[in-house]
């Protein structure tokens, strides 16, 4: 088994230049997503979707000491327990070789489950098309031994491609640096133990200087099926302890 | 300052980044908060324009607290240097130095000459300059200046600069830029503390700093900052000019420029420059490397036209083409609009969206007989005929326009061979990845077969003026299915040959026909024989300078004047900052560099009779073009708009110059006429207009417009205004502006952002609109052109358009005709 790949996007270096967008779509040959001005600081993309895989979020906050301008290229978490993946009814969405998770466009049926179903509101279905599309990490580029064409074309290295294991140890590095540098309010996203403990850890780990929600992410993304088992769960319990039940009546009832 | 490096060159700032991980502080100074300023770690909001106060500032800053490095500057500028009695600063002529003429609107710059000695200047003006005749050059026989090494004269280059910046104070840039002075304090004292023996500081600049009517001042003012704190010649040093585009750093060295041969050699001028001899002895010094001008000029001529370059008719001097004044872009293109000029070449340009008042430009070239485009698409410039904002307007009718048009598609970077040349002067060679497309052809295909089909017309002729063509060389070896010229053929005959194959270096040139050289500061980059652009040794395989990465001009160095890097006696200034030194026992130059001066020529060398070029200079003068070996503070000529930086408002500002009775630059390029006028009334064009690029998008568009991918992330016109100006002209978010001035009117979607903060300035409060300028009528991405509300209004020295300072209105809603 090889070593679960990823990315780690380190957002205080992030210049917004939105070369991974590019990168993405050219190799991807993902189709343009609509010419519109969304008067939206810099952010003309709007968010991920099944046209775009790698989104740069642009926000403006403005604080005592002026204004501060937070950039973050976002993309699909891989998860590792992967809700698009487990509510695929077609078996179009599988987890590779690699660990991450990848829609087959030529199995999946369009029937859209995996889209209420992603916890990031990441996976999407493309117009006039009906299938669902998302990054893929750049699997054929994998398969050649090549690093995603985002993390490739990022000039300042703030994304960052490798196993998930060295991936986290960065970010985890690079947390205490800022911190000693008084950047108070960083913290790591996507980790098992910081934002990622409901999807059961991911393959896209962030480092953000505020709030995950400033950027546009859930602050505590649940895999959506674990409820559905902890229903099922419950519904096993449920029927064992009316199973015990019956069969303590009927043992009882043989008892009388 | 000038320049937002994160977002106009980010593969570049990605050493911006790794330095401020590594510790160091990048400081941001700009009208806008962009997405270089959300980087620094500092950021400083200034007024357009007022560029020259701030720097100014620091300027005093340092003079007044001590703080230059005395040492450095006492050794390597011309800070002792006396100047003539009948020089006058701006402080006693309110705001003009002597030699201003009112009548001609030009200075006469003999008064800013030094005591004792006529020095030439490197660049810039150099012919006009310099009286015919007058002793002029340095040491041997020649005279040398006065200069008083106390730095206590109060003629002397130090003191005159002194009081000349005696009152940027730190209020006064507070004052004319609208920063406040602490936040100014810091930034100075920032610089102060971070530069010296074992530190030095760099400063980056781009087109923010270039587009001003003060545009070569601004850098001057600069050069004066890194001299003073003794960070040129050194390792984390310099000024680094951030260039418009790829490569076109190789575009000034081998020139597209009307008033430039290749390697910075000046055009011959037809009343100066009769002959060769004159041509040199006029704009050349006799001392350090301009010393050998006629080795550089007769290899050139010789590289042109072989053997047409013989001794017996001055090696073909006369053969070259001739200017008579300024024949840049603009002056050239009102001439087209007044019907004199007929043809029009464009090459990668796209003036109906990139040059200022472009409006301006659609009309002139409507006066057309015939015009070319090479571009990847067709651009607006290719398509004015038809599709122009006034052909809609109905002011121009397509069949009322006589010009000819031809559309000729180019090849990408990626379909040819050829080098970049960047801002470090570093040659990059590309291989073609795959043939052009379709009739897609390279730059150099259309120039060969365009030269090799005229020629075969001419042939024959007797006619002057067809002599120069037919005698050039134009034997380039072809290769592939379109006959593509070998473009390393080309780089090695820019390199040159001598009796014995391929040169090494520039030194190597002589003026007796022997050799060869298409541009002498290039001399080198084919050595051997071998394409020394196209190395590529990884950088960790080589030391941290990098050397066999590509080549960089002169002679493979990466710093430039990096004698400056040891102190007069050869030794490092310090450990920290060690970079090239004097070896005594080998007797030889050493270190991490090719050593910027004669590589064994001690620290100690004094040049004696019969000595010329750079044996004219000392062994512990590192500024090896400067007539006189040293750095100039202050530039006894060159310039035509004064020898000392001065803060002159923009050509349209709403103040006043605080500073001094002249308002603007005297000898700013000004053509006033109806459709290029003046922004005067300040109560109708409150606002200052500030005009830049985003990383989405490439200049004028046709790279970027019309591919999706790149469409899409800025799809519409847009302008950036402050809360407060939305207030309080009711623009809102998304919604639509109108911006006017005497120009023209566009129209842009309006992006509200605190980034874009309002500034106190001379005690009111002063607004700033920012438009990108790359949107056209064509292409995915469309809107209006921010360049038809620009002037035309020129540094004196460059002939750059000021677009980066201009006055507007802003409206809420859209122009006539385009209302929902």
């Amino acid at each position: 088994m090889r070593p679960k790949v990823g990315f780690f996007t380190d957002t205080s270096i992030c210049i917004g230049c939105k070369a991974c967008e590019v990168a993405c779509k050219e190799w991807n040959l993902v189709p343009e997503d609509g010419l519109n001005f969304l008067a939206n600081s810099y952010d003309n993309s709007g968010g991920l979707g099944a046209d775009t895989w790698r989104h740069v979020a642009f926000v403006e906050q403005r604080g005592p000491d002026g204004v501060r301008w937070l950039m973050n290229s976002d993309v699909c978490k891989h998860c590792s327990e992967a809700a698009c993946l487990e509510v695929c009814p077609t078996g179009a969405i599988f987890r590779t070789e690699f660990g991450t998770v990848v829609v087959q466009d030529d199995v999946c049926n369009g029937c859209g489950y995996c889209i209420p179903a992603c916890p990031f509101g990441v996976i999407d279905r493309r117009e006039g098309d009906g299938r669902a599309f998302k990054c893929t990490l750049c699997y054929d580029r994998l398969r050649a031994d090549l690093e995603p064409a985002c993390a490739k074309a990022c000039p300042t290295k703030s994304i960052t491609f490798g196993p998930v294991d060295e991936l986290e140890q960065m970010a985890r590095s690079r947390l205490e640096e800022l911190r000693a540098q008084g950047e108070e309010r960083a913290r790591l996203y996507g980790l098992p133990d910081a934002g990622g403990e409901g999807v059961g850890g991911t393959a896209s780990i962030f480092l953000l200087l505020d709030r995950p929600e400033v950027y546009g992410l859930p602050s505590q993304p649940v895999t959506p099926t674990r409820r559905l088992r902890r229903g099922w769960e419950a519904a096993a319990a449920a029927a064992g302890a009316l199973a015990l039940g019956v069969v303590a009546a009927v043992l009882g009832g043989r008892g009388r | 300052m000038g320049s937002n490096m994160a977002e106009c060159h980010p593969v570049g700032f990605q050493w911006v980044m790794e330095a401020k991980r590594r510790g160091a502080t990048v400081i941001h100074v700009d009208p806008r908060y962009t997405r270089t300023s959300a980087n620094a770690s500092l950021y400083v909001p200034i007024r357009a324009g007022t560029d020259i106060a701030f720097l100014g500032g620091i300027v005093n800053y340092i003079l007044q607290n001590g703080r230059e490095f005395r040492e450095y500057v006492t050794a390597y500028t011309n800070a002792a240097t006396i100047l003539r009695e009948d020089f006058r600063d701006t402080e006693d002529l309110s705001g003009l130095f002597s030699g201003w003429d009112p009548e001609q609107g030009a200075y006469d710059p003999a008064s800013w000459q030094y005591e004792g000695m006529v020095a030439k200047p490197a660049v810039g003006m150099r012919e006009v300059t310099v009286p015919v005749g007058e002793r002029d050059g340095h040491r041997g026989d020649e005279p040398e200046p006065e200069q008083d090494p106390t730095l206590e004269h109060p003629r002397c280059v130090f003191q005159i600069l002194k009081r000349h910046f005696s009152r940027y104070t730190p209020e006064v840039v507070e004052q004319v830029c609208g920063v406040p002075a602490e936040l100014f304090t810091r930034v100075a004292e920032t610089l102060c503390q971070n530069s010296g023996r074992d530190r030095t500081t760099a400063f980056a600049y781009a087109l923010g700093w270039t587009q001003h009517s003060v545009g070569v001042q601004n850098i001057r003012c600069a050069a004066i900052i890194q001299l003073l704190l003794g960070n040129i010649g050194r390792p984390g040093g310099g000024i680094l000019a951030l260039r418009g585009h790829a490569s076109i750093q190789g575009s000034t060295d081998i020139p597209t420029l009307f008033d430039l041969l290749p390697g910075y050699l000046p055009m011959p001028h037809a009343h100066h420059h009769p002959d060769l001899d004159t041509y040199c002895r006029m704009d050349a010094p006799p001392g350090g490397y301009w010393g050998r001008m006629r080795e550089y000029t007769v290899s050139l001529l010789r590289a042109y036209f072989g053997d047409h370059a013989r001794a017996d008719n001055d090696w073909g001097f006369g053969l070259l083409p001739r200017i008579d004044g300024d024949h840049s872009t603009y002056p050239t293109v009102l001439a087209m609009l007044d019907g004199r000029v007929k043809g029009f070449f464009l090459l990668g340009e796209n003036p109906a969206v990139g040059s200022a008042n472009s409006r301006l430009h659609r009309l002139a070239m409507a006066h057309l007989e015939w015009l070319v485009v090479r571009d990847l698409v067709e651009i607006e410039s290719a398509s004015f005929w038809r599709d122009a904002p006034e052909i809609a307007s109905g002011e121009l009718r397509t069949k009322e326009i006589p010009t000819e048009v031809f559309f000729l598609p180019a090849a990408a970077h990626a379909e040819k061979d050829g080098t970049f040349t960047n801002t470090q002067r570093l040659l990059q060679w590309h291989e073609r990845a795959v043939e052009p497309r379709g009739d897609c052809r390279s730059e150099l295909w259309f120039m060969y077969h365009l030269g090799r089909r005229i020629r075969e017309k001419l042939a024959g002729s007797s006619d002057p003026r067809d002599q120069a063509i037919l005698a050039l060389t134009w034997d380039y070896p072809t290769r592939g299915p379109y006959q593509d010229p070998d473009a390393e053929a080309v780089l090695a005959e820019i390199n040159g040959y001598g009796p014995s194959g391929p040169l090494s270096t520039f030194t190597e040139l002589k003026d007796d026909g022997t050799t060869s050289c298409g541009c002498w500061i290039y001399c080198g980059c084919f050595a051997g024989g071998v394409n020394q652009a196209a190395r590529k040794k990884p950088g960790r395989e080589q030391s941290w300078v990098a050397p066999e990465w590509g080549w960089a001009w002169p002679a493979n160095r990466r710093i430039l004047y990096n004698r400056a890097s040891a102190d007069p006696q050869g030794r490092p200034w310090s450990e920290r900052k060690r970079y090239i030194w004097w070896d005594a026992t080998a007797g030889r130059w050493t270190g991490h560099d090719v050593a910027d001066i004669k590589a064994d020529m001690a620290p100690d060398y004094r040049p004696g009779p019969g000595a010329r070029a750079e044996m004219l200079l000392r062994g512990d003068e590192p500024f090896v073009m400067q007539a006189d070996g040293k750095a100039w503070l202050f530039a006894p000529a060159g310039l035509r708009d004064g020898p000392l930086p001065v803060h002159y408002e923009p050509h349209e500002s709403p103040f006043d110059n605080p500073l001094y009775e002249q308002r603007a630059n005297p000898a700013r390029q000004r053509f006033e006429r109806s459709e290029n006028r003046t922004n005067r009334d300040r109560r109708r064009f409150p606002y200052v207009l500030t005009s830049y690029r985003l990383t989405e998008h490439h200049t004028a568009g046709g790279m970027s417009r019309f591919v999706p991918f790149l469409a899409e992330l800025q799809p519409e016109m847009f302008c950036e205004v402050s809360p407060q100006l939305a207030a309080e002209r009711q623009l809102v978010n998304g919604g639509w502006a109108v911006i006017t001035t005497e120009r023209s009117a566009i129209e842009a979607r309006v992006l509200v952002t605190d980034r874009i903060k309002p500034l106190r300035v001379g005690g009111r409060t002063v607004h700033q609109i920012g438009v990108p300028w790359h949107w056209g009528n064509r292409g995915l991405a469309r809107g209006s052109s921010a360049n038809d509300v620009f002037p035309i209004l020129l540094d004196p020295n460059v002939h750059i358009q000021e677009t980066k300072a201009a006055t507007c209105d802003i409206r809420p809603g859209r122009l006539p005709g385009k209302e929902a």
